[in-house]
């Protein structure tokens, strides 16, 4: 329609999830319409975006992917020089007239970059493809941990690591990196910040210490114990209504949701989000080359490692590392980026027949 | 190289297929993964995080009761709550505690003393707990501190119910007071029912009907948010308000009666015979029991305690005196019971003595009262005729006899700490004192000296029980428990005091004791004519003299030589009107020497204001004429000569 391309099902998932948000941060932020005002404006800035990146053809994608992953490389490098400073991380560049983070753009630069790596060589890659690829998925790392941004870092490593895994890293090779991990572990646990150990140590045994460390995690818990097979009921969640939930429209708005609605309002959610994911994959495996593939894949299932982490963190499986729930608590960039990646999702499958290599 | 690229092509599209076939699994399970952490939190785990959730939000704040009130047998008011209001400081809402002591002192005077007891207060409690910087600020403090509140953040003014004496001291003896809960009480007191209440009652009716007065706490449930403010009140059990006290207590009567002691230490004891009803229990001096109410300061506290007349002593039930003369009606009313009659006669010569003794018993009157009559004997005080009549019965029976009457024995008063004085016998000695019993020793217990000890509280029902003619009623200062005020008022007890004893006397022996005891009042050589002139009823009546200091035998008592505190006692004991008695009063003047002299006055005053309603202290130019004049000569002058291993603590009584 109107030659504006999109994917229908992708399309209608990504809305019911926006309107589920508003409802949740409806109740989430203490009834406050300008909340819900300035989420719908970023909904619509990302929906725009998203639409936009739908039209691009994945090719193009590919020839600008070492452009993007330089930009941003040469910005994060910038963030940490003359970066602004807010909670304590070093995270924004003040453009004038909005502030941006260069992480965001590398969400979706480091996937791009890996796969451009990876797919100039015939597939599965030699090791120094591999080598090369594990540069270009750790250079950018190490400056945004540098941030400090745990959370980020994570997911673009997710990222990257799904591209690698995708074009075929073998399983061996996998199972010695595991191993390598673990005896590595120790020595990574060095080089955690104090409040990182903390968390990761609460994650374990949150009641030793309810009123301080384990505070969000228990409240969170309870806030999710307690919302029963068909929760509280909207705006009736006492948990978040008396706000002993923290952060509970952005991090933590999982525990809003599971408490008012209850287990079958999570069970809706799950099925919304898998499918997302499914059809994201379904897209990756249904085009045509494999460059899209890739960057397919890897954009699918980074969507679902957010909702993992981030329930995951919620309901006190994961230490608190701060990762949104995608595309339902509150906050601007990471929605844009979502969604763009959403766009480009869109964009291989409506050209999916136009390219053949 | 077509050839080669298409099977390259092929071999990547099966290689990233089954890698995303892999993911496709990989999905599944870290979503069945989070599924089955939420399935566990909120299905399997679910009852523990309800009750969780609820004991986060919900919250039990205890609302104190209002306790009981107090009345007299009228309806005055004896003991109240007023609201006072109050400056709290919660602890947990203040950053800097030094610094708004410091602005808080500059709109409210506070005393170093109040900052420190504040300040040890905060360390000893949790700091979610407000606690009271000073109580009873004034109301122009009150629109200060309002005005300027915003300044103060953490610091309130609070309303509070606080307990209150319209009387000041004038019942203290009576009522006691309450006073904050101290360490040592909330140890052992039940701490459900105590929340938010901070008074406990201290002493007297405060203190015996603590259980009463309190009402049961009562509790507001209210959600609460994670900052710990409320939100909204989920329910309410209301408090239920103590039970209000009436006492029979005549407040009028006692301010009177206490007036009418014109300031010395001693006692006033009125009792209804009939009904036990205690209407006047005098104590004095005094104190305000309004300065206990929020603790006193030690420097006020160690003056009352330091006072040389010993204020806090509740000398109308605990103190304990020789009854002197007052117990030979007694002693005489026993006899007519054991072979002596109304018309026996005993010579005075002005002193007794045992067979094979050469020590003399004195009579207070050096020179004898002559041929004594058993009316005559009570009339005048003779204590001749009372160490024959003694020698006669012997201490076991009088031990027995004048036990019926309560001597020795508590009353039975509705008040803690009650002694039971004492009424000596052969078995108390050997026991207490390792002695046997002394046949002198008789003798003057037949004159109430001796070991012989009772409280101003047991010589009023001793009265009362005579006016009974034998009836000993248990007193009563409550006289019954109501809730709730106005219409709604419910009686919850009506406390009379049981009958303890009926004393078994023939009907005419009390006859003639009562008569006697009236012409002690009305005869013209009664010992207390004086103080029974201008009467319009009939007054039956007994003087007494209680020693308190020992004398040897043969020194002479000279009272211009003993100091203030070595005084005789003054005591008289009354009732009236003879033919249907509405009021028993028992008197004690402490140093007061003469018991018609200074005693029987009072008695007198006491009884014309209650059954005549007319103020001694407010006609003064009838009081003139009716007390005054004291023109005759004192009741005893002589020491009995030494040489008895016995007698040598006492003179001779009247």
């Amino acid at each position: 329609m109107f030659g504006i391309k999109v994917d229908l099902p992708l399309l209608s998932g990504l809305l019911i999830l926006f309107v589920v948000s508003l409802v949740i941060l409806y109740s989430a932020g203490g009834e406050d319409t300008g909340i819900l005002v300035s989420q719908s404006l970023r909904m619509l800035v990302a929906f725009v975006v998203m639409m936009a990146f739908a039209q691009v053809r994945p090719d193009s994608w590919f020839r600008w992917s070492p452009y993007i992953f330089a930009v941003g490389l040469v910005m994060l490098g910038l963030v940490l020089l003359v970066g602004y400073t807010g909670k304590g991380a070093q995270r924004w560049l003040d453009l004038g007239f909005f502030r941006f983070q260069p992480s965001e753009l590398m969400k979706i630069g480091v996937p791009m970059m890996v796969a451009w790596v990876l797919t100039r060589k015939s597939l599965p890659p030699n090791n120094l493809t591999l080598v090369l690829a594990a540069l270009v998925l750790l250079v950018p790392s190490a400056l945004i941990l540098k941030q400090p941004d745990l959370g980020t870092t994570i997911m673009i490593m997710a990222s990257g690591a799904l591209i690698i895994f995708l074009a075929g890293f073998s399983w061996r090779s996998m199972g010695v990196l595991t191993v390598l991990a673990a005896v590595s572990a120790p020595f990574m646990w060095q080089m955690l910040r104090d409040y990182q150990k903390q968390r990761i140590l609460t994650l374990f045994d949150p009641w030793s210490d309810p009123l301080g460390a384990g505070y969000h995690s228990i409240q969170s818990m309870i806030a999710i114990g307690s919302g029963g097979a068909q929760g509280k009921g909207w705006l009736n969640g006492s948990q978040s209504q008396l706000e002993f939930i923290p952060e509970r429209h952005t991090d933590f708005i999982f525990s809003v949701f599971s408490e008012e609605f209850g287990f079958i309002g999570v069970l809706m959610l799950f099925v919304l989000y898998v499918a997302l994911t499914g059809r994201g994959l379904y897209i990756a495996y249904y085009t045509k080359d494999t460059y899209s593939r890739l960057l397919a894949g890897s954009l699918s299932m980074t969507f679902f490692f957010y909702v993992f982490v981030n329930i995951g963190m919620v309901a006190g499986m994961l230490p608190v590392v701060g990762v949104p729930l995608p595309l339902i608590s509150y906050g601007g960039t990471s929605m844009v980026t979502l969604m763009a990646g959403f766009g480009i999702l869109m964009g291989i499958h409506n050209h999916r027949s136009l390219l053949s290599r | 190289m077509e050839n080669l690229e298409l099977k390259d092509y092929l071999r990547e599209t099966n290689l990233i297929h089954a890698r995303l076939i892999a993911l496709v699994v990989l999905l599944v399970a870290m979503a069945l993964l989070l599924l089955g952490r939420v399935w566990y939190l909120q299905i399997y785990q679910n009852q523990r995080f309800e009750v969780l959730s609820k004991d986060n939000r919900v919250r039990l704040i205890p609302i104190p009761p209002v306790r009981g009130q107090i009345y007299d047998r009228n309806g005055k008011v004896l003991a109240e709550n007023i609201p006072v209001f109050t400056l709290e400081i919660l602890p947990s809402e203040v950053r800097d505690m030094d610094a708004l002591l410091d602005d808080v002192a500059r709109i409210v005077q506070v005393s170093p003393g109040e900052i420190s007891k504040f300040k040890s207060l905060v360390r000893s409690r949790p700091n979610f707990e407000a606690q009271i910087l000073k109580v009873s600020l004034t109301e122009e403090e009150v629109a200060r501190f309002v005005v300027n509140q915003h300044r103060f953040f953490g610091a309130y003014v609070q309303a509070r119910l606080q307990r209150h004496y319209p009387y000041g001291g004038e019942m203290v003896h009576v009522l006691g007071y309450v006073g904050r809960i101290n360490r040592r009480e909330s140890e052992s007191i039940d701490k459900a029912a105590y929340k938010g209440t901070e008074y406990i009652g201290k002493l007297g009716i405060e203190s015996k009907y603590e259980d009463y007065l309190l009402g049961e706490v009562g509790f507001e449930q209210v959600e609460t948010n994670a900052h710990g403010r409320r939100v909204r009140t989920l329910d309410r059990s209301p408090p239920v308000s103590g039970e209000d006290i009436h006492l029979n207590i005549d407040a009028e009567l006692q301010v009177k009666a206490r007036e009418y002691l014109e300031g010395r230490r001693g006692s006033v004891i009125a009792i209804e015979p009939a009904s036990g009803d205690v209407l006047a229990f005098v104590s004095n001096p005094i104190y305000d029991p309004n300065k206990f109410v929020n603790g006193i300061d030690h420097r006020s506290y160690n003056a009352l305690r330091d006072d040389i007349d010993r204020p806090l002593l509740n000398r109308a039930l605990n103190g304990r005196y020789a009854p002197g003369s007052t117990v030979k009606g007694l002693v005489a009313l026993a006899g007519l019971g054991n072979g002596w009659t109304k018309n026996t006669s005993v010579v005075c010569p002005g002193y007794y003595q045992l067979k094979g003794s050469s020590h003399r018993y004195r009579c207070w009157r050096r020179g004898g009262h002559g041929p004594t009559s058993m009316l005559e004997s009570i009339m005048q005080s003779c204590d001749v005729f009372y160490y024959q009549l003694a020698n006669h019965l012997g201490i076991d029976k009088m031990h027995e006899f004048l036990g019926r009457f309560g001597i020795g024995k508590r009353t039975g008063i509705d008040l803690e700490g009650e002694p039971s004085g004492l009424m000596p016998s052969r078995d108390w000695k050997k026991r207490v004192r390792g002695n046997p019993w002394y046949p002198g020793e008789t003798l003057i217990t037949g004159i109430g000296q001796g070991y012989m000890l009772v409280t101003p509280l047991q010589l009023g029902v001793m009265t009362a029980t005579l006016a009974n003619r034998g009836e000993r009623i248990e007193p009563r200062l409550v006289d019954r428990l109501t809730h709730g005020s106005g219409e709604g008022q419910q009686q919850i007890a009506n406390l009379q005091g049981r009958m303890l004893e009926q004393v078994v006397a023939r009907g005419e022996d009390y006859d003639t004791i009562i008569e006697a005891m009236r012409a002690v009042v009305e005869h013209p050589r009664g010992t207390a004519r004086r103080s029974g002139l201008n009467a319009d009823y009939t007054i039956a009546g007994k003087t007494g003299t209680a020693q308190v200091v020992a004398i040897a035998q043969g020194a002479k008592y000279d009272a211009s030589k003993l100091t203030e505190f070595q005084k005789d006692h003054a005591l008289f004991v009354s009732f009236a009107p003879v033919e249907d008695p509405q009021i028993a009063v028992a008197v004690i003047v402490e140093n007061g020497e003469s018991g018609s002299g200074v005693a029987a006055p009072v008695a007198r005053k006491v009884m014309d204001f209650y059954l005549r309603g007319i103020d001694a202290n407010a006609a003064p130019e009838v009081a003139n004429d009716a007390f005054n004049g004291d023109d005759a000569e004192p009741d005893y002058v002589e020491i009995a000569p030494a040489n008895s291993s016995v007698a040598t603590t006492l003179r001779p009584q009247t």
